[in-house]
């Protein structure tokens, strides 16, 4: 797993690469929570992300959470694997995936 | 091609969620399944195997790997020496609530129960036996 971070004023990126599972989804919970004070626009890139489990679901959540009270979410180059994980959780009407 | 029968032990620890997906996706990959079933599957493994070295107190694991090539099947059985466990009694979650009213817990054993073509639990003596099915094409 690989977390690439991108900061451009209050707009951050988060470009990850590999699996978002129970082993990798700490980390990105480490860079998530009680730093993205300031974030108005936050954007996850999954073009290389081949995997999520419910462990990366619930990062996703508190996220969204977060952003719901300070701006705005979104994920883009979802691909139809983890598309179809997001729909059958109904996490798809929780997120924004572009 | 024939019916074959593969096993693995492991200890109880999340590092080693790799070496069981790493194992059955070797195994696995001869039958040339389809990359959305070898991806569920590893979710499976993910869920199941985490919930183990959480809640089960047991040592290792036991997983067994059957697969039927005529129908092109796998059938993934996890065994644990824990407390007795049944993830399958957990109600489901309601996934149409807000992301402020969304409950972190019980998502992983759901999504195993919509992604796979079949789940089953029983307890044997002093262990936890969960099967899951799923069709590879």
């Amino acid at each position: 797993m690989k977390i690439e971070k991108n900061v451009d004023g209050s707009n951050t990126t988060f470009a990850l690469e590999g699996r978002l599972d129970t082993m990798t989804a700490p980390l990105l919970e480490s860079e998530i929570q009680g730093k993205l004070d300031g974030v108005t626009d936050l954007e996850f890139d999954f073009a290389k992300l081949s995997y999520i489990s419910s462990a990366g679901l619930r990062v996703l959540l508190s996220a969204q959470k977060i952003m719901n009270k300070q701006g705005k979410m979104v994920i883009k180059n979802v691909c139809a694997e983890i598309k179809e994980i997001f729909e059958v959780t109904g996490f798809s009407d929780i997120l924004t995936v572009v | 091609m024939q019916n074959w029968v593969k096993e693995i032990v492991v200890d109880s620890k999340f590092e080693n969620v790799r070496t069981l997906t790493e194992f059955v996706e070797r195994s696995l990959e001869p039958l040339n399944p389809s990359p959305k079933a070898m991806m569920q599957i590893g979710v499976a493994i993910d869920e199941l195997f985490s919930n183990v070295v959480r809640y089960s107190g047991s040592s290792n694991m036991k997983l067994i790997l059957n697969v039927n090539a005529d129908v092109l099947t796998a059938k993934l059985t996890f065994i644990d020496e824990g407390v007795e466990y049944d993830p399958l009694k957990k109600e489901d979650p309601d996934v149409s609530l807000s992301a402020e009213d969304r409950e972190i817990g019980g998502l992983g054993i759901f999504l195993v129960k919509k992604i796979m073509d079949g789940v089953e639990y029983k307890r044997d003596g002093q262990k936890n036996i969960l099967t899951v099915v799923k069709k590879l094409g």
